[in-house]
């Protein structure tokens, strides 16, 4: 999906994409969770949402903000929402989740029924993700302590890649690594090697059971490594050697790990795995097909939602709006591409 | 009852009613709040829903957004508005915006509260009025209460509103007793969100204003009487939706009109005001230009006397509204 959305973008199709290349084993951090385990991502985890169940297709709505986009075409691509998946809504501004994720767990540990949870014998968490970059961020800090004093059942996972845009870690910060920081927030610490997908699913596992069970926040730092660019609006050729990042793709390719792993133990053959190669290709370029075919959102969702009910200015400037497209329709033929209200 | 205590009381009376209302911030359970807004809330509920936070206004907006996004009620205290400047972010970015760019899915109940505005001799970091910051942000509701039957019925209001909403509060106003009345005092009184008030009815000139200044304003338009001069004074209560409604019918009726605000002259509440008449019919009916009495442009100084020159009162108010009705603007 990255490398056909990638090239989308390149072509112009919609504005912006972003990558996973090389961060693929997180996937064992959400396939360790409960379906209901809220996940508060950063930007670089649609593993997670497909992972439970949110299709190929629906990422590819967002991106091209068409009707079938759950979030109405209102945010940048990538910045998925499903409140269905437990996956927040995806949120610019670094590091501001990580607050956000200690009071989300925090309204978990309260056990009141909510339109969320249930809340009664089941017990979740909340997961948190985020870069070694945006550790650098106040809102880092401020979240990692309020959840350790107020004792939330969060799990906090630093994807460490090496790589803020073009920041390389050396410079991000001089201590040990954010594994170090957990300490000193008197939090349960684990750093695993990012590119093991085992390590990523049994370190999850083993964090989520002390944040449900004992109600405080657990710290993992997956050391791994970004392969692709920041985003498509960068070129990562310019700030680093090639060399480094084919000489990371040859060797430590989370993807390649698991493969050899399962040959190895005679789970998979070469044969199942080309077949498996092409069935998902065809699976995503039928994606890409149906999706990019899709009418973009009714106009009327310019100002839907931004209270539960639409406040007086608004409901005067959708009724001029109207009046303006149907007394002038040759300026508006762009909404031919737009579903009907 | 005071307005302090009226707030009390209608924290009191919503943590009741929903289990999922929750009280965070510095100082407002084990010293029962900065300002004592939150007496006895920590005795009657527990820790587990009037919490006491380390010192971080942008973590303790964070984790308050962050636990509405996932179906609690927080009300958020900030021990001062200026200090909320570092969880502006949450607040308009998260709080604000998110049920918009999720497509209507991800809601956020929230009521940010705390004093807004000037207070006595806390200088310029202390004193900033954030009513016209807030207003403009789109997903936001603001409001700004201004005596006891104010403070209660609106934050009653405000805690039940799906909506973030912003709750500015004044510390000059905290310990002044205000006539409640029977229905008030009820656990049922809730003010409609967007909605002003008339506090003395007039016909030679409105006078509308928020906050404390809805008192300058009240005095003033006593004094203005009794020089046969009929103010009519609109108390805004809401910022955001801004009752205009109420302000048009009053200056069809007066037509002169002038604005009182604690907050900046630049890009502030009157001058929003000033917009809105402009941009309606009753503009027309305007014998006289919109006037603005606000806070002088200036960063609070500590000085009392500058102080006191730096915001305006009712002898302000009258001289305006004597100027105007002269025609001497």
């Amino acid at each position: 999906m990255d490398k056909i959305m990638y090239e989308a973008q390149r072509q112009g199709r919609f504005s912006f994409y972003m990558t996973h290349f090389g961060e693929e084993a997180l996937l064992g951090v959400v396939a360790a969770l409960q379906p209901k385990d809220v996940i508060h991502g950063q930007y670089r985890e649609a593993f997670g949402l497909l992972y439970r169940g949110f299709t190929v297709e629906e990422c590819m709505d967002q991106c091209f903000a068409n009707v079938a986009d759950g979030g109405k075409g209102r945010q940048m691509p990538v910045h998925y929402t499903s409140s269905k998946h437990y996956f927040q809504s995806i949120s610019s501004p670094l590091a501001t989740q990580i607050p956000q994720a200690a009071g989300s767990a925090y309204a978990l540990k309260m056990r009141i029924p909510t339109q969320y949870h249930a809340n009664d014998s089941e017990r979740n968490c909340s997961v948190c993700f985020f870069g070694e970059g945006a550790a650098s961020e106040g809102d880092f800090h401020a979240g990692m302590n309020l959840a350790a004093t107020l004792k939330c059942p969060v799990v906090f996972v630093c994807r460490n890649n090496g790589y803020a845009i073009s920041t390389p870690a050396s410079e991000q910060y001089n201590g040990d690594g954010i594994a170090s920081r957990g300490v000193g927030y008197g939090m349960d610490t684990i750093r695993i090697d990012g590119n093991d997908m085992w390590a990523a699913y049994n370190a999850t596992k083993t964090a989520r059971k002390i944040a449900v069970e004992e109600n405080k926040p657990v710290l993992i730092e997956a050391m791994t490594y970004r392969v692709g660019h920041h985003s498509t609006s960068d070129d990562s050729t310019k700030y680093r050697d090639r060399k480094e990042v084919e000489r990371h793709q040859q060797f430590e390719n989370p993807i390649t790990r698991v493969c050899n792993y399962m040959m190895n133990q005679g789970f998979w053959t070469q044969a199942e795995d080309d077949q498996y190669k092409q069935e998902v290709r065809d699976h995503v370029m039928s994606s890409f097909k149906n999706s990019q075919k899709k009418k973009k959102p009714p106009v009327k969702e310019l100002f839907t939602d931004v209270y539960d009910t639409l406040p007086p200015n608004l409901v005067q400037q959708e009724k001029e709006l109207e009046r303006l497209i149907t007394t002038y329709p040759e300026y508006f033929d762009f909404l031919d591409e737009h579903e009907k209200s | 009852m005071t307005v302090r205590d009226a707030l009390n009381q209608a924290l009191e009376e919503e943590m009741i009613a929903d289990e999922k209302i929750y009280i965070l911030g510095e100082e407002v359970a084990q010293y029962n709040g900065a300002y004592k807004v939150t007496k006895g809330l920590l005795d009657k509920f527990g820790a587990k829903r009037v919490i006491d936070t380390p010192i971080t206004e942008m973590g303790l907006a964070g984790i308050a957004v962050g636990s509405a996004f996932n179906g609690l009620k927080p009300v958020c205290e900030f021990m001062t508005f200026n200090f909320a400047m570092q969880a502006i972010d949450q607040i308009v970015n998260s709080a604000a915006k998110t049920f918009y760019m999720s497509g209507g899915k991800v809601t956020c109940p929230i009521v940010f509260r705390g004093p807004n505005g000037a207070a006595a001799g806390v200088a310029a970091q202390h004193s900033q009025c954030f009513a016209a910051w807030y207003g403009s942000v789109p997903g936001l509701k603001v409001v700004s209460p201004w005596n006891s039957e104010d403070a209660k019925g609106l934050l009653k209001a405000a805690i039940r509103d799906p909506n973030p909403v912003v709750f500015l509060e004044n510390e000059l106003e905290y310990g002044v007793s205000y006539p409640m009345s029977q229905e008030a005092l009820s656990s049922d009184f809730v003010l409609p969100l967007g909605k002003a008030k008339i506090e003395r009815e007039g016909s030679d000139i409105t006078i509308v204003a928020h906050s404390r200044a809805v008192g300058f304003a009240v005095k003033a338009a006593d004094e203005l009487a009794k020089s046969g001069i009929s103010a009519e004074v609109i108390n805004l209560r809401s910022i955001k939706p801004m009752d205009t409604d109420t302000i048009f019918k009053s200056v069809k009726k007066t037509h002169r009109i002038m604005t009182v605000e604690g907050g900046w002259a630049s890009f502030g509440v009157g001058s929003e005001i000033a917009a809105q008449i402009m941009e309606s019919d009753v503009w027309d009916e305007l014998d006289a230009p919109l006037s603005r009495v606000t806070g002088a442009d200036v960063p609070t100084p500590y000085a009392a006397n500058l102080e006191a020159l730096a915001f305006p009162d009712d002898k302000v108010i009258v001289k305006v509204a004597r100027d105007i009705l002269d025609k001497k603007y």
